[in-house]
């Protein structure tokens, strides 16, 4: 410890750094983010369990938290997929491939809200083929996977794919070498190194799906009880200038996003101590 | 001596990081106060406009028409920059420092959320004519060609088979007359209290899509194709029928309400911007006869009797399959329309049935 | 060598899941962007693309994107040198709070901004009394497209630093170099891609904002329109081809950005070898 005390002081720049870095983040984060504790602070602790529980609530928790976590395993399974195709293997359009994973990220949720509700009633492109077997995308909780699995699709293939590419293929040879089956190999292997970079990514896309709104609004048809995601509630709390509620409600989505945030800071630091360990 | 420096160098970062942030900041000051001086004196004026979402086409053309007029009589050049979107959260903004010098919104219920942030005084319904509502309009029914379900009056809503459109109530101006529309017919059927929610409980329950806004729902049903039949502002139904001719049909249902949008001067924001007097011209502009006739060719019912009579229809039937080539396209025969004070006004009528825990909540209540 | 190794069946089922998941998902929605862009002729197109107000978006759009990329490219550099340099408290309260609006709902986002400098706040009399509007106005607009792309920069930076270890630095110290050589000649060829990466992220993701900027602009039209709300305006007011239009000269943008990446890694990765 007193060691590595020693050496910080031999890099210059620590308080410019930190400087920068603690007013920026200031401004841009924290207070605004203090402005939510401050406003929902007008509720009395009573009231705010009793506005964050209601039964209206509580009924898009589980919307939002039942899609986002659907929309995250299908997305943590094809990212997967995704970034070993774009890691391991070489065909024609890869690069093609590879620089499409971004388009979510820098396409408006609104107009992919948009054209995914188009494409997904059930006259759309592939509405109409799924509305033969009685499957209705648009308007149902698919919809709202379906938005979902479309703006978390970077967060895994962006973190699984540098990990993939770092990974020694020395291990799997050796694997292979000693007669372990591609699925032994893949197993017990290759997942192992990169389950810390699959849960940041699973973790990410998550979150993300958790508060989103842009896109879902237009897909989901907002029925209460049923397509009612939590940040629309928030805005309907608005709009009724009920702004201790909204922030109440906001307030919970906030700490759950920390949440998930902090799981996943402790699982990522304890894997690598575990490897690290080993090593 | 260290730690000394070391604090510098951190409150050195601190402030080159302000200095960055404000920089972008102030920018837009010099908008600002460039704004506010060049309202006095002859200069160009500028003011603001914040509607609600189906008044676009109409101030699109009234503020071309009141830019000539100001320009007529006063010799100064006006810009007006419009800002459109759900009534409530178009009042929100204002309240929370969105800077408009008139409202002109879908319910009084809003304006009210504007002056109780103290931006307007109180008595503004009495400022202009007829409670301040220049225009009205009212609810009816747009269905797809040739009626397939037969969609008549208010109770063939409840039907198993039919899927309806609106928005939601809790977050649209709009909603909330169709709402109160479908409350008052089953009022008038004579049922009781207990019966008018449970019958609202149906008519909610064949409720498809539950969009955020008016423009939101029509876009479902006019584009996406979802429902049988979308309960819509009557100036919103006959939009439609021009925009997409022999595609859909308006039904006038027996009984509707009387929707009156409500116009406002932001007092807090012109007297610092010194706009007054434009801005009071601006809307007591909307009811001159120019205006009153621009507002009826955008299908908003003139508060003018005489203009109102000028495009009243003498037809009898309930079905309107294409727009009337004379103009002529209100409707009045047949067609009962109460009005928000049947309610006890915006603020009764918010508290009873909208408001946390209100009748409509409990309509959405587990089944 | 690995490839040889897998079996070529396996290797052209995954593949051709991920073509058709890819196809579906993402080339799909930007077909249909485009055809409705124009299904009324490019007459009609140009006209859309060329009006005044929708002009004004996209340089409404550029500026707050320049801004936010400026802004974090800064405050990236600088919070990846602080973070896996040192070792100090509070370093992980901070990096979890620079993640943070990552996973913020873009709701509350605008939301907060609201708060803070709206008329409610305590903020207000003052900046009132100094003139300075940040929200429903450009100021606010270009804080929450910070907000929202905050961590882009930083978080490339962040795993390929701490991967890189602090040794060369502390060499390079020894041996006298100030802070802005070693950053320049030591640090910076690490995380060069690393940076590149995270700019074209950020650059794409402020163009797109949608939700946290709709909640404090106040959709001024020709003020404070970006792209994505001028897009959301036309599409309400039955403009459909127009709003497509809009949409997809924001997709030809961002496609431009992901292509420019992909050729200057491409290049960068060429000359090192």
């Amino acid at each position: 410890m007193k060691r590595k005390r020693r050496k910080q002081r031999v890099i210059p720049g620590f308080g410019l750094s930190l400087g920068v870095t603690v007013t920026i983040l200031s401004l841009i984060v924290v207070i605004p983010l203090c402005s939510l504790v401050i406003f929902s602070a007008h509720l009395s602790f009573a009231d705010f369990i009793k506005t964050v529980t209601s039964e209206r609530v509580l009924a898009s928790y589980k919307v939002s938290f039942l899609t986002a976590l659907v929309a995250s395993l299908i997305n943590a399974v094809m990212g997967l997929i995704l970034a070993w195709v774009l890691v391991r293997y070489q065909f024609p359009g890869k690069r093609i491939m590879d620089g499409m994973i971004e388009i979510p990220f820098a396409l408006p949720t609104a107009v992919a809200g948009i054209s995914l509700t188009h494409m997904t009633v059930d006259s759309g492109w592939i509405g109409s083929f799924f509305a033969k077997f009685g499957i209705h995308i648009a308007y149902t909780r698919i919809g709202i996977t379906l938005a979902l699995v479309f703006i978390g699709i970077p967060f895994v293939v962006r973190s699984v794919q540098p990990v993939l590419e770092k990974m020694d293929a020395q291990y799997e040879e050796a694997a292979r070498i000693m007669g372990a089956s591609h699925a032994y190999t893949f197993r017990r292997v290759i997942m192992p190194e990169i389950m810390p970079a699959l849960i940041a990514g699973f973790t990410m896309a998550f979150a993300r799906s958790l508060g989103e709104y842009g896109s879902v609004v237009f897909i989901a048809g907002n029925t209460p009880y049923y397509t009612e995601i939590t940040p629309l509630l928030i805005m309907a709390k608005l709009q009724e200038y009920d702004y201790a509620s909204a922030t109440s409600i906001a307030l919970v989505m906030l700490a759950a996003a920390f949440l998930i945030l902090f799981i996943n800071a402790v699982i990522q630091s304890r894997t690598s101590r575990i490897i690290s360990g080993i090593k | 001596m260290n730690y000394k420096k070391k604090v510098t160098a951190i409150l050195l970062a601190s402030a080159l990081s302000v200095g960055l942030l404000s920089g972008c900041g102030s920018s837009s000051s010099e908008n600002g106060s460039a704004a506010g001086s060049n309202a006095a004196g002859n200069g160009p004026v500028e003011i603001t406009n914040v509607s609600y979402d189906p008044t676009r086409e109409l101030y699109a053309a009234y503020n071309e028409i009141f830019a000539e007029y100001w320009k007529e009589t006063t010799g100064q050049d006006v810009t007006i920059t419009q800002s459109h979107g759900g009534s409530g959260k178009q009042a929100l903004e204002v309240a929370n420092g969105l800077e408009a010098d008139v409202v002109t919104l879908a319910l009084e219920g809003d304006v009210d959320a504007v002056k109780d942030a103290g931006l307007i005084e109180d008595g503004y319904t009495s400022e202009f004519d007829n409670d301040s509502s220049p225009y009205t309009s009212s609810i009816v029914f747009l269905v797809r060609k040739d009626n397939p379900k037969d969609i008549q009056d208010w109770d063939d809503l409840l039907r198993d088979d039919v899927g309806i459109i609106t928005p939601n109530p809790k977050t649209s101006g709009g909603a909330r007359w169709n709402y109160l529309a479908a409350w008052y017919y089953f009022e008038k059927q004579g049922q009781s209290e207990e019966q008018i929610e449970e019958s609202m409980k149906k008519l909610y329950q064949n409720v498809l899509v539950l969009d955020s806004g008016a423009r939101a729902s029509t876009t479902s049903f006019v584009e996406n194709k979802q429902g049988d039949v979308l309960l819509a502002w009557e100036n919103e139904a006959f939009l439609s029928l021009e925009e997409y001719p022999g595609e859909y049909e308006i039904v006038i249902p027996s009984v509707s309400i009387l929707c009156q949008p409500t116009v406002a001067i932001v007092d807090e924001v012109v007297d610092e911007r010194g706009t007054r007097d434009v801005a009071t011209e601006y809307l007591s502009y909307l009811y001159s006869d120019d205006a009153q006739r621009l507002e009826a060719d955008n299908f908003y019912r003139p508060s003018n009797e005489d203009i109102l009579a000028e495009y009243t229809s003498d037809i009898d039937s309930n079905t309107i399959t294409e727009l009337p080539e004379d103009g002529k396209w209100i409707i009045t025969n047949n067609f009962e329309l109460t009005n928000i004070d049947h309610f006890g006004g915006w603020t009764e009528a918010t508290e009873k049935h909208f408001s946390d825990g209100g009748i409509f909540d409990s309509i959405y209540e587990e089944k | 060598m690995n490839q040889r190794n897998d079996s070529g069946t396996v290797k052209w089922i995954l593949i051709v899941i991920s073509a058709l998941f890819l196809v579906v998902m993402l080339i799909l929605p930007l077909l249909y962007v485009l055809i409705t862009a124009f299904r009324e002729g490019i007459q009609i197109y140009l006209e859309a693309v060329t009006d005044t107000y929708a002009l004004k978006s996209i340089q409404l759009t550029l500026e707050a994107t320049v801004l936010a990329v400026i802004t974090n490219t800064i405050f990236g550099l600088f919070a990846a040198w602080c973070i896996t340099k040192f070792n100090f408290g509070g370093k992980k309260i901070i990096s979890t709070l620079i993640d943070l609006p990552l996973t913020v709902s873009p709701i509350i986002a605008g939301l907060i901004f609201v708060l803070t400098y709206g008329r409610q706040s305590a903020l207000y009399p003052f900046l009132k009394s100094a003139h300075i509007s940040i929200i429903y106005a450009v100021p606010g607009i270009v804080m929450a497209t910070i907000f929202v792309t905050f961590p882009f920069i930083s978080r490339e930076l962040i795993p390929v630093l701490t991967a890189q270890g602090t040794d060369e630095e502390e060499a390079a110290a020894l041996m006298g170099a100030n802070g802005w050589t070693i950053f320049r000649r030591v640090t910076f060829p690490h995380i060069k891609w690393a940076f590149l990466y995270g700019i074209v992220l950020c650059t794409a993701r402020a163009m797109g904002e949608f939700g946290a900027v709709s909640v404090l602009s106040g959709h001024l039209r020709g003020k404070t329109n970006t792209m994505p709300l001028y897009i959301e305006l036309l599409y309400q007011g039955y403009d459909f081809t127009g709003a497509f239009a809009i949409s997809s000269i924001l997709v030809v943008m961002a496609i431009i950005i992901l292509i420019l990446r992909s050729v200057l890694e491409y290049r960068g990765k060429k000359n090192e070898e």
